[in-house]
């Protein structure tokens, strides 16, 4: 069963983040092989998935929802610069309110609720304790700008792609949970510049390709894939522009600590096409878990030993993770016994 | 590739002596928004000259508001050459009929960062911009239509277009004699500005050497270009992968084929531009008509777009 979500947990400072033994269930662990390499790992997001999984619903609510909107709140203070939408995304913004608010109070009926009357519209997030009404299609009735207001009350990071030349450009998103990734610095960028510095996929020609089937993704047709990093501590904000707060933490790995402090860090990408705009929207829905709970499952403890231990040198690298990639194996390599 | 989905014809309308007009409405539940310059294929399941069944799959523009999902209205001009699909929907298709329609895709979208926007339509050429207009009106943008089209034939909607004051729109009745200057409507737009060609393949040539003899970026042309698949010399295939042979008649694709024998090719777009439904050749040599694949790639010969492309040789071998 789905727990509301009612905690209150933090992603910083004293990282009191945990995972209940249902999210630890249902952690979208990503690695379907002993070894891992880019490939085009997109598949179709058909809905409704299997139950009580993360891919159940177009959007997945869970326990650390009021965590996860707090942590937001936080950041946008600090840096409102991470929310972006130039004036032309504005029509896409207003198709996310419309796919987002729309399974949201079909997928989660008891938290969200939504009425449509033409476009007099009525949302009431009983989560957050917002209700509020305004005219679809236009941003003066909503209290905030419609990338920022929505943005608010969905999990995950969004960013909307607008499709022109049959290129994908990042003009709009709002972005506080990145993998050391900056949405003011990529903002208006195409699909090949923005992944400028992702080493090795660009030869392999999955770019490209991954290119030429996002620009074909329909209406009513998701797709989703995953990624992944390791983060030190139940850190949500790892922006470049916070480096000074996060960085020096890959040096504070021990043998003793491995366990509590290296999180496995899993993006759950979703791409949906925008109806009335054919821009894209890309949902990056990100899942932390300590290496110790993760642990808890013989069968991902084992894998994500052959992982770490065959990981390509770029890719090590590139992640970030070169500092404590060797203490990281040892310490993992206690579940990986040959019988 | 997504679910079809089930219409009523709700309304049948001639919009100009060769062009008519379709309304359709869901048969249960709600149809998608659409954006502007979207199109849907619609299956038709008639008969051909012989009396044999025949399934045609074409692709049309929607000329209704994105805005609105109760509806998808579309404009079928009569082909001089027809392959049967748009006889097909002139002659057989009447009000309360049941069609099958995809949900819309787009491969013609306005590039909204545009300064200004000008529209260059010749005859059903029309139809994509038809939704343009209602977005454009609401963002404000700077929008000029020029329309070109033969009275004796097409020029559908020119009343509507005519009391809309902020699009200027141009006509231009080719069997009266008027002819549009592209030299003079390309030359005298501000920087930033994109142009965008529905028509026949003389006119979307005919901007395209303009553009290019004005030192326009050809980032900012744009045009549609569906080649409704042409008929051609029939042809056999044999397929690799499922051992079957088929035969392809004059009047229908390789596209069309393949699926009448039980074997599904991922597409989209039917009409050579989306790539969706590249086929790897083994033997045999493909007539290649599609402008998805680069000239080196046509080339090779070692691949082809089943949805428009044919045979050259009298017989094809496919991997699949
Ligand atoms: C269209 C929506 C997408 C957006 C906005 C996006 C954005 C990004 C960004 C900002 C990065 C970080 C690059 C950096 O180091 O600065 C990244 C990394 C990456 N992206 Fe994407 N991406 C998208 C879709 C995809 C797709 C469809 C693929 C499929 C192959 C993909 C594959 C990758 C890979 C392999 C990396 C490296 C990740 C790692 O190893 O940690 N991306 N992406
Ligand atoms: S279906 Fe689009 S190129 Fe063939």
């Amino acid at each position: 069963m789905r727990i509301a979500p009612t905690k209150i947990e933090t992603f910083r400072d004293d990282f009191t983040y945990t995972n209940s033994p249902f999210a630890i269930e249902r952690f979208p662990f990503p690695f379907p092989e002993d070894d891992y390499s880019y490939s085009v790992n997109i598949e179709p997001h058909t809905l409704p998935g299997k139950a009580d999984s993360v891919y159940e619903h177009l959007l997945d609510i869970d326990e650390h929802y009021l965590s996860e909107m707090r942590e937001r709140g936080l950041v946008l203070k600090e840096n409102p610069k991470r929310c972006i939408a130039m004036p032309h995304m504005d029509l896409a913004c207003w198709d996310m309110i419309d796919r987002c608010m729309t399974s949201m109070a079909v997928d989660y009926p008891d938290w969200f609720k939504l009425e449509k009357d033409g476009d007099q519209w009525h949302w009431q997030n009983l989560l957050l304790n917002i209700d509020d009404r305004f005219t679809f299609g236009d941003s003066s009735t909503l209290p905030m700008p419609p990338m920022e207001y929505m943005g608010r009350q969905v999990q995950g990071d969004i960013a909307l792609l607008d499709q022109r030349e049959g290129d994908l450009f990042l003009d709009a998103g709002i972005v506080t949970c990145p993998a050391d990734w900056s949405l003011a610095f990529d903002a208006g960028m195409s699909f090949s510049e923005w992944h400028g510095p992702v080493p090795m996929a660009h030869e392999m020609g999955v770019f490209d390709r991954a290119l030429k089937y996002l620009c074909a993704i329909q209406v009513d047709r998701p797709v989703r894939r995953l990624n992944w990093t390791l983060t030190i501590n139940a850190r949500m904000d790892t922006s470049p522009e916070t480096y000074p707060n996060w960085g020096h933490e890959r040096t504070s790995v021990t043998p003793e600590n491995v366990g509590e402090k290296v999180h496995l860090r899993v993006e759950l990408q979703m791409l949906d096409r925008m109806p009335r705009s054919n821009a894209l929207m890309f949902s990056i829905r990100t899942y932390l878990i300590s290496f110790e709970d993760l642990c808890t499952n013989p069968d991902w403890a084992r894998r994500m030993h052959r992982v770490m231990k065959t990981l390509p040198e770029p890719l090590i690298e590139y992640k970030g993770l070169s500092r404590y990639h060797p203490l990281l194996v040892e310490w993992l390599s206690k579940y990986d016994v040959p019988n | 590739m997504s679910d079809p989905i089930q219409v009523r014809v709700a309304a049948v309308r001639t919009v100009s002596p060769k062009i008519r007009e379709f309304t359709l409405e869901a048969v249960s539940g709600q149809l998608f928004s659409f954006s502007p310059g979207s199109h849907v294929v619609v299956t038709m399941k008639g008969t051909n000259a012989e009396g044999k069944a025949k399934v045609w799959k074409n692709a049309y523009s929607l000329v209704s508001d994105g805005f609105d999902a109760s509806r998808y209205v579309i404009a079928v001009r009569l082909q001089d050459e027809s392959r049967g699909g748009s006889v097909f929907m002139h002659t057989q298709v009447k009000e309360g009929d049941t069609l099958e329609i995809t949900p819309p895709s787009n491969l013609f979208a306005p590039v909204w960062s545009a300064k200004k926007h000008v529209l260059i339509a010749g005859g059903v050429g029309i139809t994509p911009f038809m939704s343009y207009l209602p977005e454009m009106k609401r963002r404000g943008a700077a929008t000029e239509m020029h329309y070109s089209y033969r009275g004796d034939a097409t020029g559908a909607y020119r009343e509507e277009l005519q009391v809309d004051e902020q699009t200027p729109v141009t006509f231009y009745d080719g069997a009266a004699g008027e002819r549009c200057d592209l030299k003079a409507v390309l030359g005298s737009q501000p920087l930033g500005t994109h142009f965008y060609v529905c028509g026949p393949e003389s006119l979307i040539e005919g901007v395209q050497e303009t553009a290019m003899e004005l030192g326009l970026p050809s980032s900012n042309i744009h045009f549609e270009a569906f080649a409704a698949p042409q008929p051609g010399q029939p042809f056999a295939v044999q397929l690799e992968g499922s051992g079957l042979n088929i035969q392809v008649s004059e009047d229908e694709s390789l596209l069309e084929a393949l699926e009448r024998s039980g074997v599904e090719v991922p597409n989209l777009c039917r009409g050579g531009v989306c790539g969706q439904c590249r086929t790897q050749v083994v033997d045999g040599e493909p007539e290649h008509r599609d402008s998805f694949l680069s000239d080196t790639e046509k080339a090779d010969n070692d691949c082809l777009m089943p949805c428009v492309s044919r045979a050259r040789s009298s017989s094809l071998t496919l991997s699949i």
